[in-house]
C-alpha cells in the first residue's frame, strides 16, 4: 500500500522534530545537571584561594590564572599571524597555488586533534626547544591550535566589507595597506574579534593539548616558565582521580560558565556585524 | 616611499600567511621523526596487528586500541549521524523562523563545551545508568560512542545545515511546483542536491570522533583488549596515548609516538577525503 504524502510528510516531520527536540534536551540537560551541582559550590572563596589537599579542600585561584593566562598567550601569537594570513589572502593575492597551499594547511591544521598537538608540543616545545612544561609551551601549542579559526573568521569578515569601500579609498590616493588599515581592518573588526573570542572559548576548554605542554602544577606561576594548571586539567584530575567530586562540580561550573559567556558574547558580536553588512 | 613599504608590506604577510602551513608541516614532521623509526624497526605489521601491548616486557601492539578506535568511532557516527542530519533537515525546513531563531544559537553555543564536561557527564550519569539498566561494568564501548555521538552533533549539524542551505532556491520551487509535498522535495530533490556536503559533515564528525581523548579516556573504561560486546571496556588509540604518556621513557614513549603517526595518518586521509567532497560540491 502506497502511503499518502501528506502523511509521510507529517509523520517525517514529527520524526525529524523529535530528533532535533532530543538533541537540544541533552545539551541542555548537560549544562544545567553541572550548572545545579556546581554553582552551590562556587564562592568568593572557592574562586580566589588556593587548593589544599591537592584540591580536596581550598579553592581554585591557581588555576583560574592559569586558564587566563595560556589563553592571553596562545592569542598574542594566534592573532597577528592569523590576521595577517587572512589579510594576505583576501587583499594581496588572486587566488593561486599558493592561496590554495595555504587554505589547504589551515583546514588540515584544524582538523588535527588535540592530542597530537599535545605530542608536538612535548617533543618540540618542552623537549627540543628546552622549555620545559611552562605556560609558554602550553601557549605556543595552542596558538597552533587556533590559527585556523582566526585565520578562517578574519577571511570572512574581510570578505563582508563591500567592496566600494576599498574603492573610495584607493580613488582618494591611498596605498592598498593603508585601505587595508584603515578602512578594511575597522569595518571587520567585529568580525574579527567573533574568531578571537571563540578560539578564547576554545583554549579554556582544552585539556589534551595542555597537560602535557603546560604541565599540571598547582603553584601559582611567577613566569611564564613555570609550570601551571588549567581549570579544565584541574577538573579532569578531580574528576577523573575521584579527588573530591564536589570541587570538581564547582571547577566545571566555572569552566562552563565561562565558556557559554565566551561563546554568547561572540555569537551576539556576529549577529551585530551581520546586521551591518545585509 | 609608499611604493617600497607596500612591497615590504606584502612580503611580511606573505612571510607570516605561511604560519599554518608551516605549522602543518612542523607538526608532521615531529610527529613522523619521533614515531616514523620505531614502526620500522618494530614492523608495521607487528605494530599495527599484534594484540599484546605491555611495555614493561617490550611487548608493543595496537591492534586492541586500532579495534577500540574502531569501535568507539562508528558507535558515534551510528549515534550522532542521523540524529545530526535530521536535526540540520528539521531546522533548515521545518522549524518556523523564531523557533530557529532560540535553537541554532543554543545549539552553536554548546558546541563549545569542553570535552571534559562531556566526558564527566559520561562518568557521572550514563554510566551508572548503564551499569543498573542494561549490565556490565559501565564504562563501556556504549557509554563512549553515547557521549562521542552527542559531542560530534554540532559539527555534523552545522555542516550539513550549510549545505542544504546552498541548495538553489530554484531546485526547491521546481519540485514544488510540479506538487511535490515539501517532504518530498526534501528527501528526492533537496538531501540529493547537498549529499556531498553532508556526507563531508559526517566524515568530519568521524574525524573529531576519532581524535577525542579526554572523554573517552573518562567513559571507555581503557581496558587493553579487543571487545566482544558493546557493554565491554575498552581503549582507544587517543587514550592509549594520553593514559601513558606521563610516565613513558624511552622505547615505550617512541610507540606512543608511533601511535600517534598512525592516529595522525588516519585523520589527515579523512580530512582530505572531508575537503574534497566539499570542493566537489562548490565545483557544481
Amino acid at each position: 500500500m502506497r502511503i499518502p504524502p501528506r502523511v509521510a510528510q507529517t509523520v517525517a516531520r514529527v520524526v525529524l522534530g523529535a530528533a532535533t527536540f532530543f538533541t537540544v534536551a541533552v545539551l541542555i540537560f548537560i549544562i544545567g545537571h553541572v550548572l545545579v551541582k556546581g554553582i552551590p559550590v562556587l564562592s568568593f572563596r572557592f574562586l580566589f584561594s588556593n587548593p589544599e589537599d591537592m584540591g580536596r579542600a581550598g579553592g581554585i585561584f591557581p588555576t583560574l590564572v592559569g586558564s587566563v593566562l595560556l589563553p592571553a598567550v596562545a592569542l598574542v601569537f594566534a592573532v597577528p599571524l592569523g590576521i595577517g594570513t587572512a589579510v594576505f589572502l583576501t587583499e594581496y593575492t588572486r587566488e593561486s597555488k599558493i592561496t590554495a597551499a595555504i587554505r589547504f594547511g589551515a583546514d588540515c591544521l584544524a582538523g588535527i586533534p588535540s592530542i597530537i598537538f599535545g605530542l608536538f608540543g612535548f617533543i618540540f616545545f618542552v623537549t627540543v626547544l628546552r622549555m620545559g612544561w611552562c605556560i609558554l609551551s602550553g601557549g605556543l601549542t595552542l596558538a597552533m591550535m587556533v590559527l585556523p579559526t582566526i585565520i578562517r573568521t578574519t577571511e570572512e569578515a574581510i570578505r563582508a566589507v563591500p567592496y566600494a569601500y576599498r574603492e573610495v579609498s584607493f580613488s582618494l590616493g591611498a596605498t592598498r595597506w593603508r585601505t587595508v588599515w584603515r578602512v578594511v581592518l575597522p569595518n571587520a573588526l567585529p568580525g574579527i574579534v567573533t574568531g578571537i573570542i571563540l578560539s578564547l572559548g576554545r583554549s579554556i576548554g582544552e585539556t589534551a593539548a595542555v597537560i602535557f605542554t603546560a604541565g599540571s602544577s598547582l603553584r601559582m606561576p611567577s613566569s611564564l616558565f613555570d609550570s601551571v594548571r588549567t581549570m579544565s586539567v584541574h577538573f579532569y584530575i578531580l574528576a577523573r582521580e575521584g579527588i573530591s567530586s564536589e570541587n570538581a562540580y564547582g571547577t566545571a561550573a566555572v569552566l562552563v560558565l565561562a565558556v557559554l559567556m565566551v561563546n554568547g558574547i561572540s555569537y551576539w558580536l556576529m549577529h551585530q556585524f551581520m546586521k551591518r553588512f545585509s | 616611499m609608499s611604493q617600497k613599504s607596500e612591497t615590504v608590506v606584502y612580503y611580511v604577510l606573505q612571510f607570516i600567511a605561511l604560519s599554518a602551513m608551516g605549522s602543518l608541516l612542523l607538526i608532521a614532521l615531529f610527529i613522523l621523526k619521533e614515531g616514523f623509526p620505531f614502526i620500522l624497526e618494530e614492523g608495521p605489521s607487528k605494530f599495527l596487528f599484534s594484540s599484546t601491548w605491555e611495555p614493561a616486557k617490550e611487548h608493543f601492539g595496537i591492534f586492541p586500541m586500532l579495534v577500540g578506535s574502531v569501535w568507539v568511532t562508528f558507535g558515534a557516527l551510528v549515534v550522532g549521524g542521523p540524529l545530526g542530519v535530521a536535526g540540520a533537515i528539521y531546522l533548515v525546513e521545518f522549524t518556523p523562523k523564531g523557533l530557529m531563531r532560540i535553537i541554532k544559537p543554543v545549539i552553536e553555543l554548546l558546541a563549545g563545551i569542553p570535552s571534559v564536561v562531556y566526558g564527566f557527564m559520561g562518568v557521572a550519569v550514563l554510566a551508572p545508568l548503564i551499569r543498573t539498566y542494561i549490565g556490565g561494568p559501565g564504562l563501556s564501548v556504549l557509554a563512549a560512542s553515547l557521549i562521542l555521538g552527542i559531542m560530534i552533533l554540532p559539527t555534523v549539524m552545522s555542516i550539513s545545515m550549510d549545505a542544504l542551505n546552498s541548495v538553489p532556491p530554484s531546485y526547491k520551487e521546481g519540485s514544488l511546483a510540479l506538487g511535490a509535498t515539501r517532504w518530498q522535495t526534501q528527501y528526492m530533490v533537496v538531501l540529493k542536491a547537498a549529499k556531498s556536503g553532508i556526507l563531508a559533515s559526517i566524515i568530519l564528525g568521524m574525524g573529531r570522533a576519532i581524535g577525542e581523548t579526554m572523554a573517552v579516556i573518562m567513559v571507555a573504561g581503557n581496558a587493553v583488549k579487543i571487545p566482544n560486546s558493546v557493554l565491554d571496556s575498552v581503549r582507544t588509540l587517543t587514550a592509549n596515548i594520553a593514559l601513558e604518556m606521563g610516565y613513558a621513557t624511552g622505547r615505550h614513549r617512541q610507540a606512543l609516538f608511533a601511535t600517534g603517526v598512525v592516529l595522525f595518518l588516519v585523520i589527515m586521509m579523512l580530512n582530505s577525503f572531508a575537503m574534497w567532497s566539499l570542493k566537489e560540491r562548490r565545483k557544481k
